[in-house]
């Protein structure tokens, strides 16, 4: 089965028909069926996987909760009332779709962190890396508009905030501001082609999806070593091995979501979001949404005028190049080891990095003026201000400085010589009891 | 056209037999493919920018939404120290009707000490310095600014105060303190009667 590499002669009659006029049933077979994964690819492996199925939860969701929502400055928060109380199953339909998106993003970065350990966007996968961006730019652009929908307080004003931003740009900017929103503030016009675009993006992350999982099949992936499949015996066909892998990982994963949504549904939200929008009342404290607090930390750490560019400018400038960054960071790390596992400072600053984000985070949901807290300990001697200029330093001192100069300094670990010999037994190196059909019969085929 | 046919007639005849790109080269070595390749190029690029530019327009202002740029707004119930917000344009328009004091401190403010310096009386309209009329939107990121309110807090400067990011508007609704860059912009308006005034 898994190791006949020619193509696979499928008893049905109908699906050798349809194969030999469009060889869909080869391309799976040759993409999910016997395509090769590292032997040693570990659970963190999983949340490619487990996004996928996020956005087709998305997407589905999206689509049936669509055909009860009104996209009316009138209606809309009416309409999406009526989801939750009227409409059979609204309110579970938007409970999942309104955790989905939480749970979509915590896929993500835990995806992406993944990557940043394991050093998955170096050659040769610096253009699926890079896919990669792209898909999180979307996805904030698609998360970002969808939560104007529900027209709440907190969505009316996120979205003024977030639109204003754009007026920040020299000469063109209140223009640019009055375009994006169709009229001379946030209203009809604004909801309506939030609306539209809200549900085109989806369709777009999907064929970027696409390229994304293309060129991660031409390159293959990468595994915890960093170091490439020598051959046969460093891989096994990704089924059984890794479809029942990541069932069993997406399960898990699944189980925390849904109690979520059925346990603690609003636990992730913004109280504020259930007062209909009042275009003459500002909230006394806006937030965005937990997965973009880190960015929104960013944004006001930057107070201050720096040469020609005004603070507002400065702050928009800082917020879109911390994911801009990302596109370089191929180029920045002049590391030539993947692995975390081999780089002794690196590891250390991965981590830095990691926690680093988290108090962005935590800034990012403090009032401007209150003194920095995290876990409920209050740092009173400094501000959430200052504590996030500190941090948002030290993201790009991260991957403007440190990368570039760890790769000439740091001195590797001895990388192993293979992932077979990394990943078995001491003793059973050299063919002990591997697992049947994998690399049993060493040196077989490519 | 004509020209390019006429130039490649004699050259095809001179070289029979030769493939048939180079028999329909004109003097200058361009080809009737390559006048048909850049004629075509150019219409679809024009084509396309004028089709694009329509898209890009349309998600500006409609004229209904345009249509409702002036309102017009009667100011005689409004006492001394009063404020009154009105909706122009969908954005709420601030109009105080000052006290003395009021405008002794905006007028004494100390323009070295503004971040948008410009004095109170190129804030008023018609030497009404009793009246302030301007845009209620935070030059920062578009919140509201509290002070309309009695009981609201008006900031440091007796004007309003921004509480989404802490801007300090003085009584003739210029920025003094916090990240706003720019002063509460003055809408254009006229007295159309003595207490009328029409905004827009």
């Amino acid at each position: 089965m898994a190791h006949a590499s020619p193509p696979p002669a499928f008893k049905n009659p109908m699906v050798r028909w349809i194969d030999s006029r469009l060889p869909v049933f080869t391309l799976m077979q040759k993409e999910y069926g016997v395509f090769p994964m590292p032997r040693n690819a570990n659970y963190f492996w999983n949340f490619g996987a487990i996004a996928m199925v996020m956005l087709m939860v998305m997407i589905v969701t999206g689509i049936f909760l669509s055909m009860h929502y009104t996209p009316h400055v009138d209606h809309a928060f009416n309409s999406v009332e009526r989801i939750m109380r009227d409409v059979n199953y609204g309110w579970l339909m938007r409970y999942v779709h309104m955790n989905g998106a939480s749970f979509f993003f915590i896929a993500v970065y835990i995806h992406i962190f993944r990557g940043l350990y394991y050093g998955s966007y170096k050659a040769p996968r610096e253009l699926l890396w890079m896919l990669g961006v792209v898909i999180l730019l979307l996805m904030m652009a698609t998360a970002f508009m969808g939560y104007v929908l529900p027209w709440g307080q907190m969505s009316f004003w996120g979205v003024t905030v977030i639109t204003n931003l754009f007026s920040a740009i020299p000469m063109v900017g209140d223009s640019v501001v009055t375009w994006l929103w169709g009229g001379f503030a946030v209203e009809n016009a604004t909801l309506n082609r939030f609306f539209s675009l809200h549900y085109l993006l989806p369709f777009v992350i999907v064929g970027v999806v696409f390229l994304h999982v293309a060129a991660l099949h031409v390159t293959g992936s990468n595994n915890p070593t960093g170091i490439d499949p020598k051959g046969p015996q460093d891989t096994l066909p990704f089924h059984p091995y890794f479809t029942i892998k990541d069932t069993f990982g997406l399960v898990v994963f699944l189980l925390i979501y849904c109690g979520f949504v059925f346990f603690a549904p609003n636990f992730m939200g913004h109280p504020d979001n259930y007062i209909p929008a009042q275009p003459l009342v500002t909230p006394a404290h806006i937030v965005p949404e937990w997965y973009f607090l880190p960015f929104y930390a960013m944004l006001r750490a930057i107070t201050f005028d720096f040469l020609f560019i005004e603070a507002k400018l400065g702050g928009v400038i800082v917020m879109f190049a911390s994911v801009f960054i990302l596109f370089l960071l191929p180029w920045l790390d002049t590391s030539r080891v993947r692995s975390a596992r081999f780089r002794p400072i690196y590891k250390w600053f991965f981590w830095v990095l990691f926690v680093n984000v988290l108090i962005l985070g935590q800034v990012g949901a403090l009032a401007a003026d209150d003194p920095f807290e995290m876990f409920g300990i209050s740092f009173g001697f400094i501000s959430a201000t200052t504590v996030g200029q500190i941090c948002t330093f030290y993201y790009f001192f991260h991957f403007l400085v440190l990368l570039p100069l760890l790769g000439k300094f740091e001195t590797p670990l001895p990388l192993p010589r293979s992932i077979h010999e990394s990943v078995l037994p001491k003793g059973a190196r050299g063919g002990g009891p591997l697992p049947a059909g994998a690399a049993a019969k060493p040196m077989g085929k490519a | 056209m004509t020209d390019t046919t006429q130039a490649a007639g004699p050259v095809a005849g001179q070289a029979a037999g030769e493939p048939a790109p180079e028999a329909e080269t004109a003097e200058d070595g361009a080809t009737r493919r390559d006048f048909l390749m850049l004629t075509a190029a150019a219409t679809g690029a024009v084509g396309v920018a004028g089709f694009g530019w329509a898209l890009v327009d349309m998600m500006n202002p409609a004229a209904d939404t345009l249509a409702l740029a002036t309102t017009e707004v009667d100011l005689s119930g409004v006492e001394p120290g009063q404020a009154i917000t009105v909706m122009w344009r969908g954005k709420p328009v601030f109009i105080r009707h000052r006290t003395n004091g009021e405008i002794m401190s905006a007028e004494a403010a100390n323009l070295d000490d503004l971040p948008d310096p410009e004095p109170d009386s190129a804030r008023i309209v018609g030497g009404r310095t009793e009246w302030l009329v301007v845009v209620g939107v935070c030059t920062h990121l578009g919140c509201i600014p509290l002070g309309q309110r009695s009981g609201d807090s008006q900031g440091d400067f007796g004007g309003w105060f921004c509480p989404c990011h802490g801007s300090h508007y003085d009584t003739s609704g210029r920025i003094r303190r916090g990240p706003a860059p720019d002063n509460l912009p003055v809408p254009e308006y006229q007295f159309v009667e003595d207490l009328r005034i029409r905004i827009g």
